[in-house]
């Protein structure tokens, strides 16, 4: 193995030495983990940085000629392309129109991208496509632009979509993860891992009484509800790839505030619980692709609540926590029986458990 | 959800504190064996809950954490053979051999799949005639039936691409260790649940009577957990040493008969070393003569890899209940998930793997815990 010389121990280590940095990219690298992190803050950031993108939100927030836009791409691949709940096409137009909505603006344009394998069946790509048209019409939206390759089988797998997305900031005001202040209540628009779930359990064939459906929707009508009801909303995310869990400690980290949130009252599906247990997996760090997670100003909170549960997409919304000044950059959890710990962000991929 | 809340619910588990409130006079050192109990009383903080003078101490049962560096390097050097598909339970994708882990191999090309039972191997098999598939055949007794009915299954079938490489270990010769170690500071156990739902708990009844030393054969959950606790509170504070049996909604005193007979018709016992312990004498399972065949160590010739342990950290002690996470001096530093120094910080069932994944290093009002394990290691 060519790298073996940078595994040897030290001379004079009590211990063996780490393993180093990975020579080669893994799959937690797109974990949405702590890796990933990794990733971008020793290889992207410095490469390409500027005060824009060291905000590291989901969108890049731009002035033009004294318009404000939001601006954000995002690339899917998901096995199976086609799941209970929804499809890679559905996913790839409502993860990019909420990456918009997550900075308050209202989503406009879409360009997509296609990478198709060669041996699709067209019949797919058609069914695909199809959806990603509902999609577009659902969030209002207009795909504008696109573009596609052909890779040889065994280079892709099936289909892979990228989406770029324009929306344009209405009201004045800035929602960003650096904003969450000690006292800021948390809110949590739904239940949470049903879109992983809904994706595992389809992959491992585990079967529940009815299936469990992912969760993907668009979120920017939700969100201007939220936003009519108060602009004290600081920081909007949608808890996708590492679930509640990384988000929360994102927000923590990127405002330097801790948090103290309950686990009882996180709302969780039976089905999705059974799943997590049997894989032995924590739905705080399984993806969402139709929930958000708020901070906001305590005094807005219940009304900001109000409006969310008066929304189809924000029927299940509760407060789950409070955002503190001690302990900055940790959030901490209150356990079902009253015990508590720290809530800590995923290193890698989550991986089932033996027993 | 049904068979899981009322195991989590606050209301006995405050019921259940108070009790053992009431019985603990003296301080007491318990055990909990398995791996997966040590992550639930971590996940849930139950150790905090308990009185200080209450002190649960880590045991060695967490399968992933005590398999061997070697049998790792022989699971790289099988899994990086173009021919072979790897198989293997998810969490052993991350622990790292003496170069690299299982995700790595797999990053350079290498097939390795993550299966939840290991007969999906035999569908593997059946699907890849012209490949050969490996099940990495790790675990306590728990597993053991399963990975044995894979080899039995794939015998009868006449599958000639499956093979096995096996690293099972077995729950009462390494209490045995730990009781007859000069440093043992264990009073009292709470036994393996699961392991016991398979294997039954008569040979636990010999080792309480033997060292008399109270044995709770306990569940899983808080609820279990303060449970298996409190009855062994009870009985050092009565004087009494025996086995109790708190998790008998899954465990009977003979086991699962069936799930036991597939073990002894595909596996016998056999002396096996343990990451971080060392050999433990006839601690483990290899395959029977006649499933040979089977054993992916003969099928693949990697026999002559021996790798040495790399002078260590102090998991073994923390393994046999001796020592903290927190009383190692790496870790949370140079030892943590993403770069494990040791086998406890391997697997999520490891102990300083829960430690460092539910914070321990990090929690603000924690301080009282750390220095009363600092003070007992």
């Amino acid at each position: 193995m060519p790298d073996d010389k940078d595994h040897r121990v030290m001379p004079g280590e009590a211990c063996p030495v780490p393993l180093p940095d990975h020579k080669q990219i893994v799959l937690g690298h797109g974990s949405g983990g702590k890796l990933t992190q990794d990733l971008i803050e020793k290889i992207f950031l410095p490469n390409f940085w500027n005060d824009c993108l060291a905000r590291l939100n989901d969108q890049a927030v731009l002035e033009v000629n004294g318009s404000r836009l939001a601006f954000t791409t995002d690339s899917f691949v998901v096995t199976p392309i086609f799941f209970p709940g929804g499809d890679i096409g559905r996913l790839a137009i409502n993860g990019t129109v909420n990456d918009l909505a997550m900075s308050g603006a209202t989503p406009r344009f879409i360009a997509a991208a296609f990478i198709l394998e060669e041996g699709l069946a067209s019949d797919d790509l058609v069914r695909v496509v199809e959806s990603m048209r509902l999609a577009v019409a659902e969030a209002g939206v207009l795909l504008v632009t696109g573009d596609t390759k052909v890779v040889n089988r065994g280079k892709g797998d099936q289909v892979f979509i990228t989406t770029t997305g324009l929306g344009v900031l209405e009201r004045p005001g800035e929602i960003s993860a650096d904003r969450a202040r000690p006292g800021d209540r948390i809110l949590l628009s739904g239940t949470i891992g049903d879109h992983g779930m809904a994706i595992m359990s389809q992959r491992e064939g585990l079967e529940f009484e009815g299936p469990i459906e992912s969760d993907t929707a668009p979120l920017h009508t939700l969100v201007a509800a939220m936003l009519e009801a108060s602009p004290e909303i600081h920081c909007l995310r949608d808890p996708t790839r590492g679930g509640v869990a990384t988000t929360l400690n994102e927000i923590a980290s990127r405002s330097g505030v801790g948090m103290e949130i309950d686990v009882r009252t996180i709302p969780v599906r039976e089905s999705v619980r059974g799943a997590c247990e049997i894989l032995g997996l924590d739905p705080l760090y399984v993806a969402n692709e139709g929930k958000l997670v708020a901070v906001v100003a305590p005094e807005a909170a219940d009304a900001v609540l109000d409006q969310m549960r008066r929304h189809p997409l924000g029927r299940d919304a509760c407060c789950i926590g409070e955002v503190v000044a001690a302990h900055p950059r940790r959030v901490l959890v209150k356990t079902e029986i009253g015990g508590s710990r720290v809530l800590d962000v995923m290193m890698g991929e989550q991986l089932p458990r033996i027993c | 959800m049904k068979y899981l809340d009322e195991y989590r619910d606050a209301r006995v588990a405050q019921e259940l504190l108070e009790q053992i409130r009431g019985v603990q006079k003296r301080p007491w050192v318990l055990m909990e064996v398995c791996g997966g109990q040590t992550h639930s009383i971590v996940k849930f903080g139950i150790d905090d809950l308990l009185p200080g003078e209450i002190e649960l101490v880590h045991g060695p049962g967490c399968p992933v954490c005590v398999t061997p560096l070697e049998l790792i390097d022989k699971a790289h050097a099988i899994a990086s053979r173009p021919e072979v598909i790897f198989c293997s339970f998810g969490d052993m994708l991350r622990v790292p051999g003496s170069k690299c882990d299982l995700l790595t191999v797999k990053s350079r090309g290498a097939e390795v799949r993550v299966v939840y039972s290991p007969l999906e191997c035999l569908k593997i098999a059946r699907k890849h005639p012209d490949r050969q598939v490996v099940f990495f055949a790790i675990g306590f007794e728990t597993t053991a039936p399963a990975n044995a009915m894979l080899v039995w299954r794939a015998k009868q079938e006449g599958l000639q691409n499956v093979s096995v490489l096996v690293s099972h270990v077995l729950v009462p010769p390494a209490l045995e260790a730990i009781l007859d170690s000069p440093w043992n500071r264990v009073q009292g156990f709470l036994g393996p649940g699961h392991v016991c739902a398979i294997m039954g708990y008569r040979e636990y009844e010999e080792i309480s009577a033997r060292y008399k030393v109270p044995i709770v054969i306990t569940g899983f959950e808080p609820v279990d957990l303060l449970e298996g606790v409190l009855m062994a509170v009870r009985q050092l504070e009565g004087g009494r040493a025996e086995v109790e049996n708190q998790y008998a909604r899954a465990v009977t005193r003979d086991g699962n008969a069936a799930a036991r007979k597939v073990v002894s018709s595909v596996f016998e016992v056999c002396g096996r070393k343990w990451r971080g312990v060392g050999p433990i004498p006839q601690s483990g399972y290899r395959l029977r003569a006649e499933f040979e065949a089977f054993d992916a160590e003969h099928r693949f010739d990697v026999g002559a890899i021996d790798t040495q342990e790399p002078a260590v950290c102090i998991s073994g002690e923390v393994l046999r209940g001796i020592k903290k996470p927190h009383d190692c001096p790496a870790f949370a530093k140079e030892c943590t998930p993403a770069h494990p120094l040791g086998a406890t910080m391997v697997s999520s069932e490891g102990a300083c793997a829960a430690y460092y994944l539910y914070g321990r290093h990090l929690k603000p009002d924690n301080r009282n815990a750390a220095g009363k394990a600092g003070q007992a290691g």
